[in-house]
């Protein structure tokens, strides 16, 4: 256990990416249109609090809250040929990409993150949807290869945000060869015999749904997540009906047997720590066993977060999983 | 004879040497072969320029013409003992699939294949070629097998893409898809494919995720249909000759991204203008492509399959 690392440095971590954060924003709900207040927001999971509308939440935001202490390595992902078909619509793709990297901050549209999460090591990998749709080009492709790589060499369980608009059209065929490689990926980890957990979140649609995120060993959604191949506009253009309420969004997915479980994000962490323990064959986990060391106003150890949480379930949530605290037994 | 609105010229100069000759038939005496002839000259120079540089979206079309050889003229032609093997022993027979086992030449082969349809009764009964999950699992159940029993596999492509409709998302087509790229990576026997006219995006990757991949020369392989890219990306689904363009859908340009291995030369006006010299083209290069892969082992089979892939978009085309 590293006590520098897990609760050090995410405080550290917490204090610059807070200052960052203009002090006086408030976001709209677009599900129920309740003002927000940013700081109340990114401390709820990036959930409404007035609605539990989940609003999305980029890779290194869910970084910080899933790892313990909000501590992870990052993978390096190799960098693919840039710009391959030389692609131009209206605007030029190395544009575009340049555009995304500036109001994102980030080198592309996934992460890959090697830490703890309650003491149980994994490799997670998390799809950035601000980033170009999350679209799935070389670049996600050699991450998600990059990840199972990762995870078989240091023998830990993958788990997989996926959140894209499709393949990156910008890339051609050559975002669709995506399908296969990615595949290739999952295989990885089936034959060095570890668990590959998927979490799919919205939205998740077209070749990315029709590879490495349907297939998990375990498929988990957050609520009311759009998933699906063809989006549901196409679909209605074909058929010409109009389209059943929920039709493609989690809990329908669930009714019809392509997801495990619909996971609300606040009791997420604690289900994947469950699942990665006991299919890797660990004890239950036990939380607390090291008292958290003196906090700053901001930091946050999520063990902490989240043995409240277990203390007060939220009776609202809905599909909530089985109390952690059953089979997490506190000190 | 269909005649695609870039070939109206062309029509017109056929039109009139065929207009001649048929003149000459009823009208006893009259010599019309040497204006005829020269009109075919012309009509054959004007093919020879069309089809020397076609633009993508020209391809494109010509990729879905109709009078196109498709999967069942080709397993017709091609194989004997044509065995068709139907169902996904889970909700229906997918008729856009066509699957079985087959010989090529004395090889038992499974062959499965998108079918389109050649008129309307069959293309409603193909849905356009356009699989639903059953088509997908039906293939599963045939990689299969082909695996457990050691017969090659040929896959012929040749669709618009995956039916987009209610039922469809609903029993799975995601998931469908998804395993059924997965089963061809995992099996320990050769998996050559041809695109023989339309490689449409997610509904073509997992017939395509062979050892060998080959395209006919004027077919098509895209992650999306010029006309979805046109209306995502311009805003105008008009635009489908610029975004037809951008993508680099052709056979010339996978060839050159490492994506495809060969490229099967059609006869001059595209595979249309003549089915059987494009079917035996194939056929060989059926042939040439299993031979190439007869004599390895099941896993040296599956790792030149993963590595096909996971090499792929080392290089990009030259600006
Ligand atoms: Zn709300």
């Amino acid at each position: 256990m590293n006590w520098i690392t897990n609760y050090v440095r995410p405080t550290i971590n917490s204090i610059f990416s807070r200052r960052e954060m203009p002090e006086n924003l408030w976001s709209k709900c677009p599900e129920c249109g309740t003002m927000l207040f940013h700081r109340e927001l990114t401390d709820n999971l990036n959930v409404c609090t007035n609605c539990d509308h989940h609003l999305g939440i980029t890779p290194r935001e869910r970084f910080r809250a899933l790892f313990d202490g909000g501590a992870f390595s990052e993978v390096k992902v190799p960098e693919p040929v840039l710009d391959p078909l030389h692609f131009r619509d209206q605007k030029k793709y190395p544009d575009r990409l340049r555009a995304a990297q500036k109001t994102t901050g980030e080198a592309e549209a996934m992460l890959v993150g090697a830490g703890e999460i309650g003491r149980t090591p994994v490799v997670v990998a998390a799809q950035d949807f601000s980033f170009m749709g999350g679209s799935m080009g070389m670049y996600v492709g050699n991450a998600i290869i990059a990840a199972a790589e990762k995870a078989v060499e240091m023998k830990r369980p993958l788990i997989l945000f996926s959140a894209a608009g499709g393949a990156r059209m910008q890339e051609g065929i050559l975002s669709l060869m995506q399908m296969p490689r990615t595949t290739v990926a999952v295989q990885m980890l089936k034959e060095a015999g570890l668990p590959y957990i998927v979490v799919l979140t919205h939205p998740t649609t077209g070749g990315v749904t029709a590879s490495y995120a349907m297939l998990g060993d375990v498929h988990i959604a957050e609520p009311n997540a759009l998933i699906c191949f063809a989006g549901p506009r196409v679909i209605e253009q074909t058929i010409r009906e109009k389209l059943p309420e929920g039709f493609q969004r989690a809990e329908y997915l669930l009714d019809h047997g392509m997801l495990d479980r619909v996971t609300h994000r606040k009791h997420l962490r604690d289900e994947l720590i469950t699942i990665t323990r006991m299919l890797m064959g660990l004890p239950p986990a036990v939380r607390g066993d090291l008292p958290p060391p003196e906090e700053g106003p901001d930091a946050r150890p999520q063990s902490e977060a989240a043995a409240q949480q277990a203390l007060t379930p939220d009776p609202a949530a809905p599909k909530a999983p089985e109390k952690p605290a059953k089979d997490t037994p506190k000190p | 004879m269909n005649y695609l609105d870039f070939e109206k010229p062309l029509a017109e100069i056929e039109g009139k040497a065929n207009e001649l000759r048929a003149l000459a038939k009823t009208s006893e005496g009259m010599d019309v072969e040497k204006e005829a002839a020269a009109l075919d000259a012309k009509a054959g120079q004007m093919l020879k320029d069309l089809y020397g540089g076609l633009t993508a979206w020209r391809k494109c079309q010509v990729a879905r013409h109709p009078d196109r050889p498709h999967c069942k003229s080709y397993i017709e032609a091609l194989f004997t003992e044509y065995t068709p093997l139907a169902g996904d022993r889970n909700f229906a027979d997918d008729h856009a699939v066509m699957g079985g086992m087959a010989r090529l030449g004395d090889r038992p082969v499974m062959v499965i294949g998108h079918e389109k349809g050649h008129d309307t009764k069959t293309r409603i009964e193909r849905n356009f070629g356009m699989a639903r999950p059953e088509g997908y699992r039906k293939a599963i159940r045939l990689l299969d097998l082909a695996d457990r029993f050691n017969l090659p596999v040929v896959t012929l492509v040749d669709t618009p893409g995956a039916y987009p409709g209610k039922g469809a998302e609903e029993r799975g087509q995601s998931e469908a898809i998804a395993r059924s790229t997965e089963k061809s990576l995992q099996i320990g026997v050769p998996v050559v494919s041809v695109v023989i006219g339309e490689g449409g995006s997610g509904g073509a990757v997992a017939f395509a995720t062979a050892n060998r991949v080959a395209m006919l020369e004027h077919s098509i392989y895209s992650v999306i249909s010029p006309e979805g890219c046109a209306s995502i990306l311009w805003k105008d689904a008009e635009k489908m000759r610029e975004a037809a363009e951008a993508l680099r859908l052709t056979a010339q340009d996978l060839k050159q991204l490492g994506v495809v291995d060969r490229i099967i030369k059609e006869p001059l006006g595209g595979a249309q203008r003549d089915r059987a010299a494009t079917i035996k083209a194939v056929g060989e290069a059926l042939e040439s492509m299993i031979g190439e892969l007869a004599d390895k082992s099941r896993a040296a089979l599956i790792k030149d399959r993963r590595k096909k892939f996971l090499d792929m978009g080392r290089k990009g085309l030259a600006a």
